[in-house]
């Protein structure tokens, strides 16, 4: 038998990511190349997570960080220098004036709480794909590394690493400053930072195949970081719901899908699997935020979960206020997602046929095409308004077009039971 | 998403590549090195592989006492595979976008070739 390997100490996991985008705040304001900055705190972490357990964390462990990190600087920029020289020897021309490499630190850099906002700003930019938005984020503000990211998203470390390489490519040729933008533009900036937030949450959470455990840290890592914006930026209400929503959807994490992975709908959840401490803390924060105005959608959304999660059986739903608080989500947007939560609200609440005359206007929605919920939710209300023979293969159409297999297989699961129940 | 494009051939497709003019089949590979190369830089990689001549291909499936039973008759009009690429891109449109410049592979007869994009089944769906 080989011998299992140590547990991992989580806690020094955790003050790692911690201290990594304050690390990186304090090396980026001296050095500015955000990209090399980025390289050489990552190292820092990789040499903290190989010495530390060995030696013990130092007394000082971000100035420990920010130190290594600083001197993998000062090595960049020698070598960048002698590099030029070279090239303009080879050249035949006499070197440039080149900036002579930083003194050593003598005291540890003030650090900034807004450097992880700053950070986030940046790596959120919309010049990104959502793609390498995420994967630079995980890393950058996550302190996650190369390798770990790479196993969360199903692809080889070379992938995400370029990935990486090319988000921090598209920051350099962008040149997004590292500041805060100004008011104008912050909060559709933010809006891009909390959606980055949202698509890790929802890569974690919605995820069963694959390697499960690092993508349960997905959703983990997105409810650490979100916090840490709602730390920074108590009052803004939407990352409020966002982290409310997070905390609420993720509450049913247990209950969701059964020991082979497969899907249980919300309706026959095993309520007492739910976690009421993060149901708790998730309707406190969205009641707090709605309290406080501006309304948004990631406030809706998580009311909506809050009521889903308050209900202590399914039939206690408080379907009445599911409707109302998507009546006034569908008035703020245009997904068709929300229309279709939107119909099977009005089904719970008026019957079945409510909910498939709202339906009817999605069929010309070129956003559904191909899509597998609109047949999925139509069999759903088919099925309870018994008609039985469309709900069948309405369920079938669902599960040929989705792509994810604990959906497919639900959907198939479905379709077979009512097919010979007939 | 990930996908997976498909390249292929019919049976006697090897023999027929094999025998094509030397400018065109050196074309052929520098242009597979480069569009790996490109895939790869573009951070959308995820795997690629090319299959080995389908004149060894076999059919098998379990006799009565489990073992391999093996049948080589292919029907003449049978399709093979003869590579793919894994990638994992933001959309089905840069997908086909991939395809595309793959299909441009530099070759004899009927190019470009046609090249079968096929989504992969991932674990995810949207959040309910």
């Amino acid at each position: 038998m080989t011998p299992s390997p140590p547990e991992p100490d989580l806690r020094l996991e955790r003050l790692l990511r911690d201290l990594a985008p304050q690390a990186l705040g304090a090396v980026v304001r001296r050095h500015r190349d955000f990209a090399a900055c980025e390289d050489a705190v990552q190292e820092a972490l990789i040499a903290a997570a190989a010495q530390w357990p060995r030696d013990g964390v130092p007394g000082n462990p971000r100035g420990w960080l920010i130190q290594v990190a600083l001197r993998r600087m000062t090595d960049h920029v020698r070598s960048e220098i002698a590099r030029r020289g070279r090239e303009a020897a080879v050249a035949g021309e006499t070197p440039a004036a080149v900036a002579p490499a930083p003194p050593e630190l003598d005291c540890e850099p003030a650090i900034d709480a807004d450097d992880t906002l700053l950070l986030l700003f940046m790596c959120c930019h919309p010049a990104l794909s959502p793609a390498s938005a995420i994967a630079l984020t995980l890393r950058a503000v996550g302190g996650l590394t190369t390798a770990e990211i790479a196993k969360a998203f199903l692809v080889p470390e070379a992938t995400m690493a370029q990935r990486i390489s090319r988000a921090k490519q598209s920051i350099k040729q962008s040149r997004v400053p590292f500041r805060l933008p100004d008011a104008g533009e912050r909060a559709s900036r933010l809006g891009s930072v909390l959606h980055v937030l949202y698509l890790v949450f929802s890569e974690g959470y919605t995820s069963s195949s694959g390697a499960a455990l690092q993508r349960t840290d997905l959703a983990n890592e997105a409810i650490r970081l979100t916090r840490a914006v709602h730390g920074l930026l108590p009052g803004d209400g939407e990352v409020a719901g966002l982290l409310a929503l997070m905390l609420l959807t993720d509450a049913r994490r247990a209950a969701r899908t059964g020991p082979g992975g497969e899907l249980i709908p919300l309706d026959e959840q095993d309520r007492t699997l739910w976690d009421a401490r993060a149901i708790a803390e998730g309707v406190v924060l969205v009641s707090a935020a709605l309290r406080q105005g501006s309304v948004g959608e990631y406030q809706l959304q998580a009311a909506i979960a809050a009521v889903h999660d308050e209900a202590p059986r399914a039939e206690d739903t408080d379907w009445p206020q599911v409707l109302a608080l998507y009546g006034v989500l569908k008035r703020m947007s245009d997904n068709p997602m929300v229309a279709l939560n939107h119909a099977i609200a009005a089904a719970m609440v008026h019957g079945p046929a409510a909910g498939l005359e709202l339906l009817a206007p999605l069929d010309a929605d070129e956003r559904l095409r191909g899509n597998h919920r609109l047949d999925a939710v139509r069999a759903h209300l088919l099925e309870r308004a018994g008609d039985r023979a469309a709900t069948v293969s309405l369920y079938r159409a669902a599960a040929e077009k989705t792509t994810s297999v604990p959906e497919r297989n639900y959907l198939m699961m479905r379709a077979a039971r009512l097919g010979e129940a007939t | 998403m990930k996908f997976m494009l498909m390249l292929n051939t019919e049976r006697d497709g090897y023999t027929r590549y094999m025998s094509w003019p030397k400018e065109i089949l050196e074309a052929n590979v520098a242009f597979m090195i480069e569009f790996n190369k490109k895939l790869s830089a573009a951070g959308e990689l995820v795997g690629a592989e090319g299959l080995a001549s389908p004149q060894q291909a076999k059919l098998v499936r379990a006799g009565k006492d489990g073992k391999p039973i093996t049948d080589g008759v292919f029907p003449e009009s049978k399709e093979f595979l003869a590579g793919y690429w894994i990638v994992d891109v933001d959309s089905s449109e840069r997908a086909c976008q991939l395809a595309a410049d793959a299909s441009t592979a530099p070759g004899v007869g009927d190019t470009p070739l046609w090249v079968e994009v096929r989504e992969i089944m991932s674990g995810r769906q949207d959040i309910k």
